[in-house]
């Protein structure tokens, strides 16, 4: 008798299930699908809160439906370019900064219609332009600082530096020897070597920037030559290279130096992001001090851009795409994406809103930092390229190479791909 | 009977005709996802093809190959003192004048164009001369380099070893299940995987690094991984464990086809375990051993997932090879025409070492 009774239940359930969607659109216009792709499948605070705002939207109106699909970050550009090839891209997705100007060039991407007035307040680093359009607008930014400890600094004796008056590089370099000699260190800096890719431009290129040299000459976007190879970025790879083979950093660090290296106290200070703030903050309290960058040269710089959003060239329903994100990008979103992730705040409103980055709050020198010394990396279709050569060049020279042939081989590869693609200028 | 012969000729006719459409959708198959994708992967290597290019790729000849194979040398001079001796710099080193203004895009010797030094050879004293020698793509002809080093240790190494096991766990042991297993293990597991509990080993404060140290307090522990030196070995030994295993299930496999009479009677004739080892057990392996040789070489050869996972080529080239390079141009870089190009010497190159092998063992095989 029971069993009978739950049979039917599960049947009017499953009847109830069929129907449900058929007299709903039966009742007023179905909303259009519009399918959005993300990278944070393995980010779970981050995913629900792109679901939330999903949610919230598809809530607010009933033209539109949003559906999300999450990838892992690791397997995430793949996707995107195997189903450009196969013209199935979604219409929303998300994309790393750097990465924007090559799918502009693509093809996969339309500039947004977003309102102005919303995208003006947007922080420049979390915009990604691309031939004088925007194409892409991020939630969130991150920070590089120097994590170390109050008492580090105290004991060596040095002066903290400020963002009015960051370390010079005979004070860096100062420090971080004062920091061997104390023998309190296995090491006396973690650069994250135990990272590979990305990391290295976004972590390293502002190091070489500081000093007066860069990626490309940003002027024209056609040659490397005399900007990577130049005097500037010379004195910078050797710099770069004394660090390792003097022994003040990990070449390659094993995970657990990576991510504990700097909170357990076996290395004294740690260039990395804001999203590692959090966890040693908890570990050291007061003790621990996120100092600005130094100044190795000509100015103090970080990376600016992390991931943001665009809308697909193949999408059907652009003017719904746009709706999202301009929905999106309401204040007490953004605090949120803030707030819940350790993220930078990224307009004005945002970061008076926002807990822990808001002026007076804990980090709030991270929104300081974010603000000031930000440098996106270079708006061109051959950043993944150039990326990937820079990578490689800065692991021989960690690992020893001779700094100036090492640079000079860096820049025929990236002049020689830039001519290849015609200095990515299409062609008819 | 030419009415037979008419008949045996229409049924023969009608034989190959069946034939033909039974053979039909294996041919069409291998048509599709072997035949075009290769001929397709092989006609890229002669355009710019980028992967994201939204413009069709143009033709470019030879391009590619010139810069792939391209070697030239060039003689730098350094200033010749008045007492006879050159010049030298601050380091105390022979100041010759600079290559780069030579390799530049803007050179006056178009051949020097986008290369590379890849070594300094001939230094004359009387002349303060050098000869550059300079490559158009110099971790080309290293990773070539580094890949004909792995075969040539891997290949002898690998097979050696696992005629070893094969000849252990061939005995009638107590538990030789458990030790054909046991050696068979790491067949069975991913590359990946294998290579990713390595990477831990290796570490300076992995295993091997804290056995060593047991054993000798003095030991200063070594990167295994991040020491140019070290960093090919390392990946060597971990290959060969990787695979040893399902050789030595090939040579078992040939072990048990040698009839037991032949060991019965060389016995009878008097002869050692050793005489038996080299009159019967080899004789009897060497259609395995073609086999065998044929196999580790193409394997050893397209070597790549180790490299792929635990060093990324690195440190210094030192592990680079060269399907890791057409990878690495081909989608990292996303210039797969280039790639393409690295592939098709890839490809013509053990086909050459295929078919000299194979006529090398010819002799055995009959």
């Amino acid at each position: 008798m029971k069993s009978k009774w739950r049979i039917s239940l599960t049947a009017a359930v499953v009847a109830v299930g069929l129907l449900a969607p058929i007299t709903v659109s039966a009742a007023n216009a179905a909303p259009v699908e519009i399918p959005l792709w993300t990278h944070n499948g393995g980010n779970k605070a981050e995913l629900a809160d792109v679901n939330l705002v999903v949610k919230d939207f598809n809530a607010s109106q009933s033209k539109y439906k949003v559906t999300v699909k999450a990838f892992p970050q690791i397997n995430y550009n793949d996707a995107i370019v195997a189903s450009a090839a196969a013209n199935r891209l979604p219409c929303i997705m998300d994309t790393d900064a750097p990465v924007v100007p090559s799918w502009v060039y693509a093809g996969y991407l339309s500039p947004l219609t977003v309102d102005k007035k919303i995208t003006n307040k947007l922080q420049t680093s979390v915009k990604g332009s691309y031939g004088g359009k925007l194409y892409s607008a991020g939630f969130y930014d991150a920070a590089i600082a120097l994590l170390a400890r109050k008492s580090t600094i105290a004991d060596a004796g040095l002066r903290t530096p400020t963002v009015a008056k960051p370390w010079t590089l005979a004070e860096f370099n100062d420090a971080l020897a004062k920091a061997k000699a104390s023998g309190k260190f296995d090491y006396a800096l973690s650069l994250g070597t135990g990272w590979d890719g990305e990391w290295y431009p976004y972590g390293f290129s502002p190091l070489l920037q500081s000093f007066g040299g860069d990626l490309i000459d940003r002027k024209g976007l056609k040659t490397a030559e005399g900007v990577l190879n130049g005097t500037a970025g010379v004195a910078w790879g050797k710099w770069f290279q004394n660090i390792f083979t003097s022994g003040l950093a990990p070449k390659k660090e094993t995970a657990d130096q990576r991510d504990n290296g700097f909170i357990t106290g076996k290395i004294a200070y740690q260039w990395n992001g804001s999203w590692a703030a959090a966890s040693a903050a908890e570990k050291l309290g007061d003790d621990f001090i996120a100092l600005p960058p130094p100044n190795l040269g000509t100015k103090a710089y970080i990376g600016g851009g992390s991931w943001q959003w665009a809308v697909s060239s193949s999408c059907a329903n652009k003017a719904g795409a746009n709706a999202w994100l301009q929905f999106a990008l309401q204040t007490k979103y953004l605090t949120k994406f803030a707030d819940d992730l350790f993220n930078l705040p990224i307009t004005p409103d945002a970061t008076k809103a926002s807990k822990i980055f808001g002026p007076g709050s804990k980090y709030s020198e991270f929104a300081t930092f974010s603000a000031t010394f930000a440098l996106i990396r270079p708006a061109t279709p051959a950043y993944p390229v150039i990326a990937k050569i820079y990578e490689t060049a800065t692991k021989d020279i960690i690992n020893g190479a001779d700094v100036q042939k090492t640079l000079d081989g860096a820049v025929d590869q990236i002049n020689k791909n830039l001519k290849d693609n015609y200095y990515y200028v299409k062609k008819k | 009977m030419q009415s037979k012969v008419k008949k045996q000729n229409a049924a023969k006719r009608a034989e190959n005709k069946t034939a033909r459409w039974l053979a039909a959708p294996g041919l069409i198959l291998i048509g599709i996802f072997t035949i075009i994708p290769i001929s397709l992967a092989l006609t890229l290597g002669f355009t710019n093809a980028q992967l994201l290019a939204p413009t069709n790729p143009d033709f470019t000849g030879l391009n590619n190959f010139k810069t792939l194979l391209g070697v030239s040398a060039v003689t730098l001079h350094a200033a010749k003192q008045p007492d006879g001796t050159c010049a030298v710099d601050e380091n105390g080193e022979i100041a010759y004048e600079p290559l780069r203004p030579l390799t530049r895009d803007n050179s006056p010797r178009k051949d020097l164009r986008g290369k590379s030094e890849v070594k300094r050879i001939f230094a004359n004293a009387e002349k303060c001369s050098v000869l550059v020698v300079v490559a158009g793509d110099p971790v080309f002809w290293r990773s070539l380099t580094n890949t004909f080093f792995f075969a040539l240790i891997v290949v002898p190494v690998q097979a050696g070893l696992a005629l070893i096991l094969a000849l252990l766990v061939n005995q009638r042991l107590r538990g030789r299940n458990f030790f054909r297993t046991v050696y068979f293990i790491p067949t069975l597991s991913s590359m990946v995987v294998i290579s990713m509990l390595w990477r831990f080993m290796y570490q300076q404060d992995g295993l091997f690094n804290k056995s060593i140290s047991n054993f000798m307090p003095g030991y200063a522990p070594i990167d295994w991984l991040g020491n140019p030196k070290t960093a090919m070995p390392a990946i060597v030994v971990l290959s060969i464990w990787q695979a040893v295993g399902y050789h030595m299930i090939i040579w078992l496999g040939g072990l048990q086809t040698i009839p037991a009479e032949l060991y019965e009677a060389v016995r009878m004739d008097g002869a050692n375990k050793w005489d038996e080892f080299k009159h019967v057990t080899i004789p009897g392996l060497r259609h395995t051993f073609v086999f065998i040789l044929i196999t580790i070489t193409i394997a050893a050869l397209g070597l790549f997932v180790q490299i792929n996972v635990l060093t990324q080529g690195g440190p210094l080239d030192s592990t680079s090879t060269l399907v890791f390079q057409s990878f690495t141009r081909g989608y990292q870089r996303q210039e797969i025409g280039y790639g393409s190009a690295i592939s098709f010497v890839f490809f013509i190159l053990v086909l050459v070492i295929a078919l000299i092998q194979r006529s090398m063992t010819k002799r055995l095989d009959t």
